[in-house]
């Protein structure tokens, strides 16, 4: 994940510096306004913590080893903005002075890892996370998540950087002057080992340090957390508030249903004894069944059983109906009348039981 | 605990170890160094941040394999004439970046389409950009240690100024490098007493459970000591304002070199395009 000098093109580079200074003063700006002045030795620290657990060697299910970055721990700790000037002064240094990421790539390291990790981590961890209480399992989900997602974006932009060289970057001969491979390899390349290796270790140090932090010091998972629900009040809710967007959706639904007309074909083994005696159905029952030779009639229990019941709404197009649209339209409103119909009468039913249960006890 | 693992190579504390103990030994080493007698060590940092830099960046233009290969060559040359053992560059970066780099582009010998060479199943120009790829990570590597090992940290760090790096930027690296050795040290220590009370091989999820117990506890001890710190700095007068102490004096040597190094950057980024 740390690109080396050489990986990327000057140009590139130079791309992604220009991207990620205004995150940086951005970042400078809302830490000082919210932190004061104590902002410089926890935000040195931090990167100091950062650098050290870059250094673990997690050991992963499988036998494998990976190391994380730590960014979605540091995020769901001090914050987007000041994670990221913490992670970015880690990088900073493990390029100057322990050679790990180049200095011509510093730019686009921060970018990927401090600066999109962050932002990714941080809004995957609230959308998770919601308003559950802070000693929740819900929140060391959404650590984990959020850290897992963030590596692996960070990493989707590094493929994205690195795959775009050959593109635009070749010598005389035509030979690629930085990284050589061009997007359709350079991103299944990255994302196999961090969808699986680097993805783990950074899911299972967030989630297993918020965990840890839950434990032992509760207060550490404030600053993120927004608006809590208290665990008191977090009991599950009996029903949704409002029932309205339910009701919607599935208007919404009932509407678009005669795009099933679009779709061509015949649904396998969804025949009926008539479509026996029909040449184009026929076809497309050969068609759908890897041209396997249909019988000359309908099997003797299909012709049979087909004529116990006649539905009023057969192949959703009733008798009565011309247009195909509008008995599919109609064909939805009857059976989701029906449905819902039969949930009010059953509830109704459940209703005047618990009613009655207490006073018969 | 109960699980022994014969053919495992080393646990998580063991390895870990073994990385903070080198993380530590590189920093303590580039210190030393940068205190050696050497030609790079007498000149003003200010001159060297800037001229490797702009070096790193004509490697990095560079379009010709054997202007990159010269540019090695200098490097290699910088190296001998700075008291910077040859021996430790090669272990420490050349037979590094030459696995990293070299596992990247060997594919690429194949991969790149081409003319081929000789009949073999590689081409031409997945030849030279696999060569690109390695000299131009050797080369960088090589350069950016010789100024790590010939100057001192902090030194490096003031020298960021002439870029018009934010002083709080600058200062926030400077405490982060001083930090990052007592955290290594913590770190250390904390595994170290660990593998004492380790009467045998642990299995994966015991690492594990240990691992991010310690990425805990360490976070505890960061912000306590971050707490600790700002206090201290307050005792002392801080209030939110930082200064640099700009104590560094150009001497006709340092003008002369910032003369060959802008001069070596420029041939090179000109000849290289």
């Amino acid at each position: 994940m740390h690109i080396p000098d050489g990986y990327l093109s000057p140009a590139t580079c130079a791309v992604a510096y220009a991207a990620s200074v205004p995150f940086w003063r951005v970042a400078l700006k809302r830490v000082k306004k919210t932190m004061n002045s104590r902002q410089v030795p926890l935000l040195s620290l931090f990167a100091a913590l950062s650098f050290v657990i870059m250094m673990f060697n997690l050991p992963l299910p499988g036998g494998t080893t990976g190391h994380a970055t730590g960014i979605g721990l540091a995020t769901v700790v001090i914050g987007p903005w000041a994670a990221m000037l913490a992670v970015s002064v880690a990088l900073v240094v493990q390029a100057l002075f322990f050679g790990d990421g180049g200095v011509t790539a510093i730019g686009a390291n921060c970018f990927n890892m401090a600066i999109a990790g962050a932002l990714v981590a941080y809004v995957i961890y609230r959308l998770v996370a919601g308003r559950s209480p802070l000693a929740s399992a819900r929140r060391v989900v959404a650590a984990g998540v959020a850290g897992y997602i963030a590596i692996n974006f960070s990493a989707l932009l590094a493929a994205i950087e690195f795959g775009i060289q050959p593109l635009l970057y070749k010598d005389a001969t035509g030979a690629p002057l930085y990284c050589p491979y061009p997007l359709k390899i350079a991103i299944p390349a990255m994302m196999i080992g961090h969808l699986t290796i680097a993805g783990l270790a950074e899911l299972a140090i967030s989630a297993g340090v918020v965990a840890f932090l839950q434990r032992s010091d509760l207060s550490l998972l404030r600053a993120t957390a927004g608006k809590v629900r208290d665990a008191e009040s977090s009991a599950p809710r009996s029903a949704p508030k409002s029932l309205r967007p339910l009701w919607v959706a599935l208007a919404i639904l009932c509407v678009l249903t005669p795009l099933g007309i679009l779709a061509a074909g015949s649904a396998w083994g969804e025949w009926m004894a008539s479509d026996y005696a029909d040449s184009a159905a026929r076809h497309q029952m050969a068609m759908a069944s890897f041209h396997t030779a249909v019988p000359n009639q309908a099997p003797e229990g299909l012709a049979r059983l087909s004529s116990v019941w006649t539905a009023p709404f057969a192949r959703y197009a009733p008798p009565y109906i011309r247009g195909a649209a509008f008995g599919y339209l109609l064909s939805a409103m009857f059976g989701v009348g029906v449905i819902v119909a039969g949930f009010l009468v059953l509830g109704s039913f459940t209703r005047s039981a618990i009613r009655a249960g207490p006073d018969s006890a | 605990m109960s699980d022994f693992h014969p053919n495992a190579k080393g646990g998580f504390i063991e390895n870990t170890l073994e990385g903070l103990h080198f993380a530590l030994q590189r920093a303590l080493y580039a210190d030393a160094s940068a205190a050696h007698t050497g030609f790079l060590q007498h000149l003003d940092p200010r001159v060297k941040v800037a001229g490797f830099l702009a070096l790193v960046v004509s490697v990095a233009l560079a379009a010709k394999l054997w202007l990159l290969a010269a540019m090695f060559a200098l490097a290699v040359t910088l190296v001998a004439v700075s008291s910077v053992p040859i021996r430790l560059v090669a272990a420490r970066t050349w037979i590094g970046a030459f696995l990293f780099s070299g596992a990247i582009a060997l594919p690429a010998l194949f991969l790149t389409p081409g003319t081929a060479l000789y009949g073999l199943p590689m081409t031409v120009q997945g030849v030279r950009t696999a060569s690109f790829l390695l000299l131009r990570a050797e080369t960088a590597a090589t350069l950016m240690l010789v100024l790590a090992y010939t100057t001192p940290w902090t030194h490096i760090l003031k020298a960021l100024r002439i870029f018009r790096v934010p002083v709080v930027f600058v200062v926030i690296l400077g405490m982060t490098c001083r930090y990052i050795l007592l955290m290594l040290e913590t770190a250390h220590e904390m595994f170290e007493s660990r593998k004492s009370r380790t009467v045998n091989r642990m299995t994966p999820a015991e690492n594990r459970r240990l691992a991010i117990a310690s990425a805990g506890v360490l976070l505890h001890k960061t912000l306590h000591m971050s707490n600790e710190v700002y206090l201290a700095m307050q005792a002392r007068g801080f209030r939110g304002e930082v200064y640099v102490l700009d104590d560094f004096a150009m001497q006709a040597r340092d003008w002369c070199a910032l003369a060959a190094f802008a001069a070596l950057a420029a041939v090179s980024i000109a000849v290289g395009r």
